[in-house]
C-alpha cells in the first residue's frame, strides 16, 4: 500500500463553500473530484497538500449535459461514464463517446470528472483534447460568485498549470453548437486503459459540400495539448477528400512538439499525429454527411 | 499416447467430483471468491509495530553519512536502523541463493536504484513511512554501469568493492556443449544464419507484493515468521544458517499467496529487517513492500543479450547450434537457481531438434540494477533458451525459404530415440512431438491460415502467423545434481487417514494460485479411492509440514505430485495387510478396485478404505507385526526432470498505420504427461499465454542512462488485460513420463516459455513483405514501426 503524506480533509456543501475554504486556505489546498489523478500524485508523494477540499457532494449542482440552441453546457463534475452515456453528447458531439471508450477503464471513469480532466492539465489527457477540438469556453468561478470565461487556449498554461487561480474553480465546459458537425476521436495506447501515445480529436462543419470549418486537436504530441490553426485555415472552404486529409495530417505532423519517451519515439509520434488527424477527419466528415 | 482437442464449457459440480483425476472445480477457491483468503498482509498480531524502508535514490553512490536523530523523534516512531547497526551484529550483509552476497542494509555504498538504506519501526504504517522522510543520508554520487555490454570495459566503475580483490564487474562465465565440433558442424554446412536476440528485463509483479510479519517470543525464544514465500522449508533453514536462531524455534508459514511467478523464492532484505525489528523491539512487526518497492527492486527476469547462429544444410536438415550470451545480473548476483546450475537450465537451447553439435558461451555480469535473473515463470532460464531456439529456427526457415512448421517437422527429436541425451547433456524423459505439432495445425486450420494470408498480403494487409515449438525440463531435480545452498532437491510428504476414512496431506509444497488443495486431493484420491473432498491439503506451514524445497520452476507435480502418490501408495500397501486380515485371506488373493479391496474372483467379499481405517485405529486385532493407525510419510528424491512439451501458433494482424499487433488468435497444445485436473491446466496455460503477451508486446523495466528504474508503477510497467488476449484455443497430447510414478509432467510455466517466441514470431511473419527478419521484444507500436521502416533496434 503506497500511503500518502498527512493531509487534513474536508467536504464542500457548495461551489460558494468550496471557493471560501480555498480563499481561506489558499496554495496549500486543493480540491478533490474523482481523485484520480489526484490521489496516484499523492500516494507517490510527487505531490503533497495540507488539505483536501472534497467537492463530490456537489455533483448535484455541478454534474450536468444540457443541450441549448447554441451550445452544450457540462457541469465540471460530471462524470467520465455519464460523459460516456449521454444521449445529448451521443447526437451533437460523437467525439466523446470515442474518446471515453479509451479512457482508462470502467472504475477510473466511474469517478473520473470532466472538471478533473481539464484541471490536470497533463499533456495526455483525452478530455482536454476533446475540448480543443470542440472549442471549448471555460466557467471559472471565484470568490464573490464572480464568473469568467476563458478559452481553451487560454485555460491552458502550461503542462499541469491551468487558468484557474488557488481560489477558483471550474464549474461548466460550454461546447459552441453550430450546423452541419461531425466529429471523432482517435487514439493509439500501448495497452487498454494506457494513456495515449498519441490521440487525436477531429471536427469539421459542412455545408453542402464544403467544408465551413474543422479542427483538430491533439494529445500527448508537446507541453499541451495542441489546437493546430493551420489545419482549421487549410480545410476552411475546400471538398472533403483524400488529398486534404493528406495535408492535414503533413500540417499536424509539422505542428506538435513530441518527445522520446516509454510510449514511443518522437519521430513515431509524428506519424502517428499525422494517421490519426487524416483517420479522425475522414470519419468526422463522413458522420457530418450522415 | 492420445490427441485430444476439446472445448469444455460445463464443469462438474460438487456432487460429481472425480474420485481422482479429472476436471473438477478447485476447492481453495470458494474462500478466494467470498473474500476469506488469508494473505501475509492480513495478519494482525496484538502490539504488532509496522516497519518502512528507506530506498537509495540512486543507482551508485557511496554513503557519506546518514542523521537518523529527526526521524528517531518523529511521533509514534519505535526504532531508526541504519546498515551500520546491523553490522555492528555482522547482520549488514546476507548470503544470496547463488553463493554471492548482498547487503541488508547498505554500509558502505548504495548499488542500485531502489536498495534498502534504513527501516524505521513505528507504530503504524503511516508513522512509519513519514519518518522515512525525516531519515537524511548524504550520498557521494558515483558513475552507474547501466549497459551490461560496457560493464567489462576497462574504465567502467566498479560496482562490487565490497568483494575481496574484485577489479573488474564480472560476475561469471559458463559454458556448455562441444565447441570444437560445433566449429567443425559450422563449417561444413550449407547455410548459417547468425541473428542478435535481446530478452529484455521483465518483472514478475504478482498482485500480491512481498511481504512479512516477524513475532519474535523472547521468553521462549521462538521465532514466527508469516512471509510471501514459495519456499518455507528453505528459508526456514537459511535463516537458522544466517542469524544463527535454532532452527527448530524458527516457523515459516507463507499463508494465501497473491501470485509468485518466481519473485517469492529469494529472502529478500525486508524479511530479515522484520526478524531483526522484532527481535530488537520485542513486539510483532510487519514490513509490506508497496508497488513501487515490489517492481524496482525485488527479483527481475531474464535480461540476456543473445547472439544466435544455426547451422543447416540446403534442405533444412539442422546440424549445429551455438550462442554467445551476455548476462545482466544486477548488482548482487540474487539468481534462484540450483548452485550448479548458474546459467539456469539454459542449456536445453538446442529445443525439440535432433542436431549433431551444439555449444553455448556466456558471460555474466554485474551491473547497477535490482538484483534477481531467474523469476517470472521462466523454468530456470528456459524461458530464455526457447525463445532463442525458436526464433532462430525462423530465421533459418526464412534463409532456406522453407514453411516453418516443414522444417521443424523435418528436424523433430522422433519418439524412438527417447529418451534423448541432448549434445549439451539433457536426457529429455520422453516425447513424442509430431502428433503435437499436427494437432496444433490442424486446430488452426494452417494450410487455410496460410492463404487468407497470402490474399492479404495481396491487399496491403498485415497478418502473421507465428509457431513456436518447446520442451521444457521441469522438477527440480535429483538430489545428487541439484540443491540450493546444500539443500537437494527433493520433497517429503506425509499423509493420514483418519479413523472415519477423511484423510489429510501434508506437502513440503506451496500454492501461490496453482491449486494444490485440488491437485494434490485427487493425485492421493486416484491411489487410494477417498474423494477429494475427504481429503484435507495442509502446506505452507514448517511446523506442520514436512521438509521440501518449495514451488517455483514447475516442480510441485514433477516432484511433490510424485511424492503425494508414493505415500498413498505406500498407505494402501499397509491398508491391504489390514484388509487381508479382516477377510481372512493372503495379501495375494486381494484385488484393489478404486476405494477398496476384494477378495479375487469374489467382488462380493470386499472391504473398502474407510472399513480398513477404521479397524487400523480401533480395538480389533491388527495382523502380525502391523501398528496401528493409517499412515505414511515419504521424501522423493527424483530420477530426472521431466520434460513436457508443446506446439502453440499464433495469428497476428498488423495495423498497417499506426503498427499497433492485435493477437486475433493463439492455439496452444500442450503435453504435460497425464493430466490429474484439466481445468487446472487449462488455467494455467492461459495465464502463461497472457504473461508471453505482455512480454511479447509491452513488458520491459527499463532504465535510463543514470539507472533510474522507468518502471516503477503499473502505470509505467505495463501487463497485459483481458482485452489484449484471444479467446484462447487450447488442446492436448498425452505422453507421460516413464519415470514419474504417475507419469506427470509439470505445466505451469510452459505457456510462458513457449507462447513469447510464438507471438514473435507471428509479428516478424507479418512484417515479411518490409523485409523484416527479426525485431526485438516488447513489440510496442513503435517499435513495430520502426522495424517496418528497417530501423528495428534492440530495446537496451
Ligand atoms: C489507471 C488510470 C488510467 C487513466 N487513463 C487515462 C486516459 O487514458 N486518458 C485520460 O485522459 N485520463 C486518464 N486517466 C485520468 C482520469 O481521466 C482522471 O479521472 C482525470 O484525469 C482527473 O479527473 P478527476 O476527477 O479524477 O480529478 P482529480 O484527481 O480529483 O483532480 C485532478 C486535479 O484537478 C483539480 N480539480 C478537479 N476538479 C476541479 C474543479 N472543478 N475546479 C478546479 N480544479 C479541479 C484537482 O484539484 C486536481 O489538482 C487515468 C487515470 C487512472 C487512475
Amino acid at each position: 500500500m503506497q500511503v500518502p503524506a498527512p493531509f487534513e480533509y474536508e467536504r464542500a456543501t457548495s461551489v460558494d463553500h468550496a471557493i471560501s475554504l480555498l480563499e481561506r486556505l489558499g496554495g496549500t489546498a486543493r480540491l478533490i473530484a474523482g481523485g484520480h489523478s489526484l490521489l496516484p500524485m499523492m500516494k507517490l508523494r510527487l505531490a503533497n497538500f495540507d488539505y483536501l477540499i472534497d467537492i463530490n457532494d456537489l455533483h448535484g449542482e455541478l454534474g450536468y449535459v444540457e443541450a441549448g440552441p447554441d451550445e452544450v453546457r457540462i457541469g465540471a463534475l460530471t462524470r467520465h461514464r455519464e460523459l460516456l452515456e449521454s444521449p445529448v453528447l451521443a447526437a451533437a458531439f460523437p467525439i466523446f463517446a470515442d474518446a471515453e471508450r479509451v479512457i482508462a477503464d470502467p472504475v477510473v471513469r466511474n469517478r473520473g470528472t470532466l472538471g478533473g480532466s481539464l484541471c490536470q492539465a497533463d499533456p495526455s489527457e483525452d478530455l482536454s483534447a476533446v475540448c480543443t477540438t470542440l472549442d471549448a469556453r471555460c466557467v471559472i468561478r471565484g470568490p464573490g460568485g464572480a464568473e469568467r470565461v476563458v478559452s481553451m487556449e487560454e485555460f491552458h498554461v502550461g503542462p499541469y498549470e491551468t487558468a484557474v487561480a488557488d481560489d477558483e474553480i471550474l464549474v461548466e465546459i460550454r461546447l459552441p453548437v453550430r450546423p452541419g458537425c461531425g466529429s471523432a476521436y482517435a487514439k493509439v495506447e500501448r495497452r487498454a486503459g494506457d494513456w495515449a501515445v498519441v490521440s487525436a480529436g477531429a471536427a469539421v462543419w459542412l455545408d453542402g459540400g464544403a467544408i465551413v470549418d474543422a479542427r483538430v486537436g491533439l494529445a500527448a504530441v508537446g507541453p499541451n495539448t495542441t489546437g493546430i490553426p493551420a489545419i482549421s485555415a487549410a480545410l476552411r472552404g475546400q471538398e472533403p477528400s483524400e488529398s486534404l486529409y493528406e495535408q492535414a495530417g503533413a500540417i499536424a505532423a509539422d505542428s506538435c512538439d513530441p518527445v522520446t519517451d516509454q510510449r514511443g519515439s518522437a519521430d513515431y509520434k509524428r506519424h502517428l499525429a499525422a494517421e490519426l488527424t487524416r483517420r479522425t477527419l475522414r470519419r468526422a466528415v463522413e458522420r457530418a454527411r450522415s | 499416447m492420445t490427441a485430444v482437442h476439446e472445448r469444455v464449457d460445463t464443469f462438474h459440480d460438487n456432487d460429481q467430483k472425480p474420485v481422482g483425476y479429472g476436471r473438477m472445480l478447485r476447492k481453495e477457491d470458494p474462500r478466494f471468491l467470498r473474500g476469506r483468503g488469508r494473505y501475509v498482509d492480513d495478519v494482525q498480531l496484538p502490539g504488532m509495530l509496522h516497519l518502512a524502508i528507506l530506498r537509495s535514490p540512486v543507482a551508485h553512490a557511496r554513503i557519506v553519512g546518514i542523521d537518523t536523530s529527526a526521524a528517531e523523534a518523529s511521533p509514534g516512531v519505535k526504532a531508526v536502523v541504519t546498515g551500520a547497526m546491523l553490522a555492528q551484529q555482522n547482520l549488514a550483509w546476507m548470503p544470496t541463493l547463488s553463493n554471492d552476497v548482498q547487503a541488508v542494509l547498505a554500509t558502505d555504498k548504495v548499488r542500485f536504484q531502489g536498495q534498502e538504506v534504513a527501516f524505521v519501526v513505528a507504530e503504524d504504517r503511516y508513522a512509519a513511512r513519514d519518518a522515512l522522510e525525516l531519515i537524511d543520508v548524504e550520498y557521494d554520487v558515483l558513475d552507474p554501469v547501466i549497459d551490461a555490454r560496457r560493464a567489462l570495459a576497462p574504465d567502467a566503475p566498479l560496482i562490487r568493492d565490497d568483494l575481496d580483490g574484485k577489479t573488474n564487474n564480472h560476475c561469471f562465465d559458463w559454458e556448455t556443449g562441444d565447441e570444437a565440433a560445433t566449429e567443425a558442424v559450422f563449417a561444413r554446412a550449407d547455410v548459417v544464419v547468425s541473428q542478435d536476440l535481446v530478452y529484455p528485463r521483465v518483472h514478475p509483479a504478482p498482485m500480491e507484493t512481498c511481504g512479512a510479519v516477524a513475532d519474535y517470543d523472547s521468553v521462549d525464544g521462538k521465532l514466527r515468521l508469516w512471509s510471501t514465500t514459495q519456499a518455507p522449508h528453505a528459508h526456514r533453514t537459511l535463516y537458522a544458517i544466517v542469524a544463527g536462531l535454532p532452527e527448530h524455534k524458527i516457523q515459516v508459514i507463507s499463508p494465501d499467496i497473491g501470485g509468485g511467478f518466481g519473485n517469492k523464492v529469494p529472502i529478500y532484505p525486508g524479511y530479515v529487517c522484520a526478524i531483526v525489528a522484532s527481535i530488537v523491539t520485542g513486539k510483532p512487526v510487519k514490513w509490506m513492500e508497496d508497488r513501487s518497492e515490489n517492481l524496482i527492486s525485488t527479483g527481475f527476469a531474464r535480461d540476456y543479450i543473445m547472439r544466435g547462429e544455426i547451422a543447416a544444410t540446403r534442405d533444412g536438415r539442422i546440424l549445429g547450434i551455438r550462442t554467445n550470451v551476455l548476462a545482466d545480473h544486477g548488482a548482487f548476483n540474487g539468481t534462484a537457481a540450483p548452485v550448479k546450475y548458474p546459467a539456469g537450465f539454459f542449456g536445453v537451447f538446442t529445443g525439440s531438434y535432433d542436431i549433431e553439435a551444439a555449444y553455448c558461451k556466456m558471460t555474466a555480469v554485474y551491473t547497477n540494477k535490482a538484483p534477481g535473473g531467474v523469476a517470472y515463470a521462466c523454468s530456470f532460464r528456459i524461458t530464455e533458451a526457447v525463445y532463442l531456439v525458436e526464433r532462430i529456427v525462423d530465421c533459418l526457415a526464412d534463409e532456406l525459404g522453407m514453411d516453418p512448421a516443414e522444417l521443424r517437422l523435418k528436424n523433430f527429436i522422433q519418439p524412438e530415440q527417447f529418451p534423448y541425451t541432448t549434445k549439451t547433456g539433457w536426457v529429455y524423459d520422453s516425447g513424442n512431438y509430431e502428433p503435437t505439432m499436427r494437432l496444433a495445425m490442424e486446430m488452426a486450420g494452417y494450410d487455410e491460415l496460410r492463404r487468407e494470408q497470402a490474399e492479404k498480403r495481396a491487399r496491403g494487409e498485415l497478418m502473421g502467423i507465428g509457431i513456436a515449438f518447446f520442451t521444457e525440463a521441469v522438477g527440480a531435480g535429483p538430489r545428487k545434481d541439484m540443491d540450493i545452498l546444500g539443500l537437494g532437491m527433493a520433497d517429503g510428504c506425509e499423509l493420514r487417514v483418519h479413523p472415519t476414512g477423511k484423510a489429510v496431506v501434508r506437502l513440503s509444497v506451496q500454492s501461490q494460485g496453482q491449486g494444490h488443495e485440488t491437485t494434490f486431493a485427487q493425485i492421493v484420491a486416484e491411489e487410494i479411492g477417498i474423494p477429494p473432498a475427504d481429503i484435507e491439503v495442509l502446506h505452507g506451514d514448517t511446523d506442520n509440514t514436512p521438509f521440501g524445497l518449495g514451488t517455483y520452476g514447475s516442480r510441485s507435480t514433477p516432484v511433490s505430485g510424485a511424492a503425494a502418490a508414493l505415500v498413498a501408495r505406500k498407505v494402501r500397501d499397509k491398508a491391504r495387510i489390514i484388509a487381508s486380515g479382516m477377510l481372512e485371506v493372503s495379501v495375494a488373493d486381494l484385488e484393489w478396485e478404486k476405494g477398496a479391496f476384494h477378495v479375487a474372483g469374489d467382488p462380493g467379499r470386499s472391504v473398502t478404505i474407510q472399513d480398513i481405517a477404521l479397524r487400523a485405529h480401533g480395538a480389533g486385532d491388527l495382523p502380525e507385526g502391523i501398528e496401528g493407525g493409517l499412515e505414511a510419510q515419504i521424501c522423493y528424491n527424483p530420477s530426472n526432470l521431466t520434460y513436457p512439451h508443446g506446439a502453440y501458433i499464433c495469428v497476428v494482424d498488423i495495423d498497417p498505420g499506426t503498427a499497433q499487433v492485435t493477437v486475433r488468435r493463439f492455439i496452444a497444445v500442450d503435453d504435460c504427461g497425464t493430466r490429474i485436473n484439466p481445468m487446472i491446466i487449462e488455467g494455467q496455460v492461459h495465464g502463461g499465454l497472457t504473461d508471453g503477451v505482455g512480454m511479447a508486446l509491452m513488458e520491459m523495466i527499463a532504465f535510463d542512462e543514470d539507472g533510474n528504474c522507468l518502471g516503477a508503477s503499473l502505470m509505467d510497467y505495463l501487463i497485459p488485460t483481458s482485452l489484449e488476449v484471444p479467446d484462447w484455443e487450447t488442446g492436448f497430447t498425452v505422453t507421460p513420463s516413464p519415470h514419474h510414478p504417475i507419469g506427470a509432467k509439470g505445466v505451469g510455466e510452459s505457456a510462458t516459455v513457449g507462447s513469447p517466441p510464438a507471438i514473435v514470431n507471428a509479428v516478424i511473419d507479418a512484417l515479411k513483405p518490409f523485409g523484416v527478419r527479426h525485431a526485438d521484444m516488447p513489440l510496442t507500436p513503435s517499435r513495430v514501426w520502426d522495424a517496418m521502416r528497417g530501423q528495428a533496434r534492440p530495446p537496451i
